[in-house]
């Protein structure tokens, strides 16, 4: 571990080179929270499937792939697959626990998240995939910072695709459908919203995100079917650390995860790179909790 | 004093089940300690509704350090053992009474995901870490005997343990403990109010189901014989989901509930899953769906809905679904409180504004 540090105290080019790609991967990181501020914010669960839907757009980009189709064109057939996913699983399950207690929303989603690993391990094997998208690899400074196009691309849409989230909550009508269940879901019905369909297309639309950030994931790094839960995690923590409804809050705070979590992956070794992820997790959370407890408060 | 046979046909049962039953020994060790996994979660689930997603951290824990002592310490079996169990109970507990301080202070679902990660962590970790063998897990030494007496051993140890876990927990719901923590469960804030040390409480709470965890797990790793960190010691898809399943199948916040709800759901598993080659692990997560969205209330809550006279007042108090009414009516008529003054002001105020 201590070598680790002196490489980088000697040579601080590699930590550059680790601190951009940690910021790029953290794009991915942000498609993800995205989606998850979205449904906690609008529809009060928080999605524990998060990273199967992820990891769903792995491997719909996969099969894509597998079919001779261009990757690139994996991210928008994922998302539109995964769109449908969110609705079929709203209308089938989650519509029964939008009102309900909270932890049975948890649990409910931890069941589909548990369904749809093993499903997806029986279909398509345990192995580690992953997808060369053949679009090169840029070099910078004597070929010590390496940057994988693809992780470019992904970063530009995480941002992109943020921007035109906004827009569309913000101009268009089912956009504000959507805010005024947000504010109070009673008062939209009086007024003629059908909330229903509105926590669907919510739904929908964080699945189709993850699916987007999931078509990434497999260009830019590898997939398997168990590697959804590290992928909840961060998207939960990124949205604890933003704040809900703070979309400026979880790109900063998607990409600062990204760069630390790479840098701790260099330091402490891969094989505790997801220990790093869910021991910081619990960190962010009570230091959270403790700053609001002098206020006699506690996180709601 | 009917009850009273029933316990004592339960017993001679669960004594004689190793002998009619001999070539299911282990499934029948197993089941206690599905029982003692049910029973353990609902101190914290069911009675004092702090959701924990990662009490098989002490279950892996125990079971890693009862085989490192094993492995160590230069003891003979039986005292290598012995000595393991308990360092791993301990160790479990003074563990819990680290970390539930900070993690205690979380509260619903933020606290459900905080342990959800936590047992996550603790088992990448132990992946990672050479001292516990790292990826390749650990063996623990060879039982001195032949397999069979092996078996029957380790049923008579986890039925002794189980029982032990329950009567422990018995007592505990039944005094000023149990009190308090359906005092937090229902409302914490007033709780707190009302002069509780919260925090205290649910630390202990979490301490006593770290402690039974903790025996288990050490004791566990010798009845498998191969500890691996993700699939045996941190086993948060198994385990780790069973126990809340179990629990809430047979009626959290009751004490019967996750006992009834274990033995339910491992013969169920044990009878059914074989048919399913490979498919287990997805009725699995069907099946949390299933319970959750249709019947949250268990198996003890549904009894209480279909018989409702045969509740005796004693059990009323750690009834989960309908405990607002309950709880305050029966102290109601067992303390005779005399009736809030704040709402016969309310009912005199509401008098005067309508005169009509």
């Amino acid at each position: 571990m201590w070598d680790n540090v002196s490489i980088l105290i000697d040579a601080p080019i590699f930590l550059v080179d680790l601190l951009v790609n940690g910021i790029l991967i953290g794009a991915i990181f942000v498609l993800a929270a995205y989606g998850m501020a979205l449904v906690w914010g609008v529809m009060n669960i928080i999605n524990v499937a998060q990273g199967e839907y992820v990891m769903m757009g792995g491997f719909v980009t996969l099969l894509v792939v597998k079919a001779g189709l261009h990757p690139l064109l994996g991210i928008p057939i994922a998302a539109g697959v995964l769109f449908i996913t969110g609705w079929v699983l709203y209308r089938i399950i989650l519509y029964r626990v939008v009102d309900r207690d909270i932890f049975i929303s948890l649990l409910a989603t931890f069941g589909i998240s548990i369904l749809l690993a093993q499903l997806f391990n029986q279909l398509f094997g345990a192995d580690v995939q992953t997808i060369d998208a053949g679009l090169g690899t840029w070099y910078f400074m004597d070929g010590v910072v390496t940057v994988a196009v693809t992780k470019v691309i992904a970063f530009s849409l995480a941002l992109g695709l943020g921007l035109g989230l906004w827009f569309f909550l913000k101009r268009s009508r089912i956009g504000q459908a959507i805010r005024a269940t947000a504010q109070n879901a009673r008062a939209a019905r009086i007024l003629g919203i059908d909330t229903h369909r509105v926590y669907a297309i919510t739904y929908g639309l964080n699945a189709a995100l993850c699916g987007a950030a999931g078509s990434l994931v497999v260009m830019a790094w590898a997939i398997h079917p168990y590697m959804g839960l590290p992928y909840t995690i961060r998207s939960f923590m990124v949205v604890i650390v933003a704040g809900l409804g703070n979309l400026p809050g979880v790109v900063l705070a998607g990409l600062g995860l990204g760069a630390s979590e790479n840098l701790a992956g260099f330091i402490l070794g891969t094989e505790f790179q997801i220990a790093f992820v869910f021991i910081l997790m619990i960190v962010v959370l009570i230091w959270r909790n403790r700053s609001l407890k002098r206020q006699r408060r506690y996180l709601k | 004093m009917n009850n009273r046979y029933y316990y004592l046909l339960l017993l001679f049962v669960s004594l004689a089940a190793p002998f009619v039953l001999p070539d299911y020994r282990t499934q029948l060790a197993l089941l206690w300690v599905m029982v003692i996994f049910a029973l353990t979660w609902d101190v914290m689930g069911g009675q004092m509704g702090y959701n924990s997603f990662g009490n098989i951290l002490f279950f892996g824990v125990g079971m890693y350090a009862c085989a490192v002592i094993q492995r160590d310490s230069g003891l003979s079996y039986f005292p290598a053992l012995l000595l393991g169990i308990a360092a791993g109970g301990v160790i479990a507990l003074l563990l819990a009474l680290l970390i539930g301080n900070g993690l205690l202070g979380l509260r619903g679902h933020y606290f459900a995901i905080g342990t959800l990660g936590l047992g996550v962590a603790a088992g990448e970790i132990a992946g990672g870490w050479d001292y516990i063998g790292a990826g390749s897990g650990m063996t623990p030494p060879l039982f001195p005997t032949e397999l069979t007496v092996r078996d029957t051993f380790f049923y008579y140890l986890f039925f002794i343990w189980a029982l032990l876990t329950f009567f422990s927990l018995h007592w505990l719901y039944q005094g000023r403990f149990g009190l308090a923590l359906n005092a937090i469960r229902d409302n914490e804030d007033k709780a707190e109010a009302m002069g509780l040390h919260t925090t205290r409480y649910k630390v202990a709470a979490w301490s006593v189901a770290a402690l039974f965890l903790g025996v288990t797990g050490g004791a566990m790793g010798n009845l498998i014989g191969f500890i691996d960190p993700k699939e045996v010691a941190f086993a948060g898809s198994t385990y780790g989901v069973w126990m809340i399943l179990m629990a809430i199948a047979g009626g959290k916040g009751t004490l019967w509930g996750p006992v009834i709800g274990a033995v339910v759901f491992h013969i169920t598993q044990e009878i059914f899953w074989t048919l399913l080659l490979g498919w287990q692990r997805v009725a699995l997560g069907a099946l949390i769906i299933v319970i959750v969205l249709f019947f949250p209330q268990g198996i003890m809550g549904w009894v209480r809905q279909q018989f409702p006279r045969r509740i005796d007042s004693d059990q009323l108090t750690s009834d989960q679904l309908t405990s607002d009414q309950i709880t305050s009516e029966q102290i109601a008529s067992k303390q005779r409180i005399p009736d809030n003054p704040r709402q016969t002001h309310h009912q005199r105020k509401n008098k005067q504004s309508h005169p009509l």
